[in-house]
């Protein structure tokens, strides 16, 4: 019922609309995204650097998977350290259906959205074990799954191809153009879907299914009493969640051609989970920009910080300069990021209104730290009656 | 008919067994109270009532029909809302946005617009503060909030625990004479208090548990009377 529900609510466009006007008024408060997006329409014609474009495109990638993400941790509260596993599906079931390992070669477009629903699907699954669990138990269960999927991947030597992967997986075509190796035509092809789920995150955020995930991330016992159905509040933030993981696995594999079990390693989840904490738990456009950041961070910058370090060392004379690999130190660079952040910014870079009202609320009004209930590690301590669930409230069997 | 039975209720926590064959009745529009010092299994009752813990065994009826073993949600839906211990309100939501919260299990519009409006007349402070994000609220702020919020599931009773928990006296009496004029209203009321005095000043009859037994019942001014109430839970000599 919540499903069709939030599926109507998403899909509830105002066909019988006069379109036009209306169109305008609704755009109107989306100038600035608008903006931003007519800019990133444009980046390609500007930069002829294919190596750029490359990396635009794969961040389009991240930015979905950060969408996805955001959607279980940022609006259900779900911790999810393991959101790799629904990438990885997603990969899989389009290079199973559009490559020489099977011999099936099923047309793109297609499979992009069965990849999605596959992803979904097993959102579900893996989130059904996890329901009764909370806060830290749930992210060590989904670090579990994280783990499981691409080891499954990697021992179904037979059926997946084991640790070669599979290879020579179909580009896209579309209308007889094919997208071949160049990046450009993927790279719009992921901002038409960025766009789409950008539109489909926000309808979800904003549909009844959207309040009760809110709801279910601030108390999931007054959830409850307020007549919300947990299992399937949670399942389908899990299932929504992964379906955009699919998107971005079966783009991602096409792009590439190659899927093999270790590109679903726990660093992905973890740079995922890191793109939405930096961005801005719960943040639609926060997300999207804590994406591109982190990911051109990792594959422009670092690359060219290494580059000016060595001249530099080179000019200056210091071994020590031109040894420098700060690729390899990206994950120190993460750790030492992430730290910094929850110091000074740790509602994230672009956070959500809610928690940057409550922030700004709670300075301006001097309100005596006691009077604030639980804030979910955003904004300060909770008196202990107020805080955290004791365990024993959750259902027993 | 009885608006709630609960028959012989037993409810463990894991392998802690916390209630003994718990049996309590409420009657339509009946103010009844829960008292016992802590650990008594007062908290334990009504979140086993709300779905919360699932008795084992036990009876719990809702005028006449079952409704042990539901789902808290499902139970909400029948009419019985719990205003759970320690408050929990929704922090980063308006107040306004808990106050819809309540109204999520039910439709009609109209219907929601005339509650929000009762909501606000029964606590004038919430309507003043709409806006606010609810977790700014002071702490009887938010214990009128989340009554207020209960209310707008239009409960048929309501389950209130602790309602008076780390407020000031002058607001515990607020919130009890809120508590009357709810019942009043026609909302039948199963109060869980350690302040057992104010308790049984609304409350017409009331339980005593002791380590998850009702070891006493009556009316509220015969166990005021009482002794041994006297001596465990009125603080008398």
């Amino acid at each position: 019922m919540a499903a069709w529900r939030a599926l109507r609510s998403i899909a509830g466009a105002p066909s019988r609309a006069r379109l036009g006007g209306r169109v305008v008024q609704r755009i109107a408060p989306y100038r600035s995204p608008l903006l931003v997006l007519l800019l990133f329409l444009l980046y390609p014609l500007v930069d002829h650097n294919a190596g750029h474009v490359n990396a635009a495109a794969d961040a389009a990638v991240y930015v979905l998977l950060a969408l996805g993400l955001n959607i279980v941790v940022g609006f259900a509260g779900l911790l999810d350290l393991g959101y790799a596993a629904f990438f990885a599906i997603g990969s899989y079931t389009y290079a199973f259906a559009a490559s020489p390992f099977y011999g099936l070669h099923l047309p793109f477009w297609p499979m992009l959205l069965v990849a999605a629903i596959i992803a979904g699907v097993f959102g579900a699954l893996l989130g059904a074990p996890t329901l009764r669990l909370r806060g830290d138990y749930l992210a060590i269960v989904t670090l579990g799954f994280g783990e499981i999927v691409p080891t499954v991947f990697l021992n179904l030597q037979k059926y997946t191809g084991g640790t070669n992967g599979i290879v020579g997986i179909d580009q896209p075509v579309l209308f007889g153009y094919h997208f071949g190796f160049n990046p450009v035509p993927y790279y719009y092809t992921l901002l038409g879907i960025i766009m789409l789920s950008v539109v489909a995150v926000l309808r979800l955020r904003d549909s009844r299914l959207g309040r009760a995930w809110l709801a279910v991330r601030e108390d999931e016992i007054a959830a409850a009493s307020m007549g919300i159905n947990l299992t399937t509040t949670k399942l389908l933030a899990f299932s929504f969640g992964a379906f955009f993981s699919g998107f971005a696995g079966a783009l991602y594999v096409a792009k590439l051609g190659i899927v093999s079990p270790d590109q679903f390693n726990f660093t992905v989840s973890f740079t995922i989970l890191a793109m939405v904490v930096l961005g801005g738990m719960g943040s639609v456009f926060g997300v999207i920009a804590g994406a591109g950041i982190l990911y051109e961070f990792q594959t422009l910058f670092l690359t060219d910080l290494t580059q000016w370090s060595h001249s530099l060392g080179a000019a200056l004379h210091l071994p020590l300069l031109t040894r420098l690999n700060f690729v390899n130190l990206k994950f120190l660079l993460y750790g030492l990021g992430l730290i910094a952040l929850m110091l000074l910014r740790p509602e994230g870079l672009f956070p959500e209104r809610r928690i940057k009202a409550i922030i700004t609320e709670r300075v301006s009004e001097e309100i005596p730290p006691g009077d604030v209930t639980e804030v979910a590690g955003v904004a300060g301590s909770a008196p202990a009656a107020e805080g955290t669930p004791p365990r024993e409230y959750a259902r027993e069997e | 008919m009885t608006s709630l039975v609960v028959d012989g209720v037993h409810a463990f926590y894991g392998h802690i067994h916390a209630l003994h064959g718990v049996s309590i009745t409420v009657q339509p529009g009946e103010i009844v109270t829960l008292i016992g010092a802590n650990g008594a299994g007062k908290s334990t009752t009504l979140k086993t009532i709300a779905g919360f813990l699932r008795p084992r065994p036990g009876r719990i009826l809702l005028e006449g029909k079952p409704i042990a073993g539901l789902p808290p949600h499902e139970i909400t839906r029948r009419g019985v809302c719990l205003v759970p211990e320690g408050r929990r309100i929704f922090p980063r939501m308006t107040v306004l946005e808990n106050l819809e919260m309540g109204a999520f299990a039910r439709g009609g519009r109209r219907e929601i617009q005339d509650d929000l409006d009762r909501v606000c007349r029964l606590f004038p402070r919430l309507g003043e503060r709409l806006g606010q994000t609810a977790g700014t609220l002071s702490g009887g702020e938010q214990q009128m909030l989340a009554i207020g919020r209960a209310l707008m599931s239009r409960p048929r009773i309501l389950l209130l625990d602790e309602p008076s928990m780390g407020l000031a006296p002058v607001l515990v009496e607020l919130i009890f004479r809120t508590i009357q004029e709810i019942n009043a209203q026609g909302v039948t009321i199963l109060l869980v208090e350690q302040n057992a005095l104010m308790a049984l000043g609304v409350a017409r009859r009331g339980y005593v548990l002791e380590t998850g037994r009702v070891v006493l019942t009556d009316v509220a001014e015969r166990l005021r009377e009482n002794d041994l109430v006297r001596k465990s839970y009125l603080g008398e000599l």
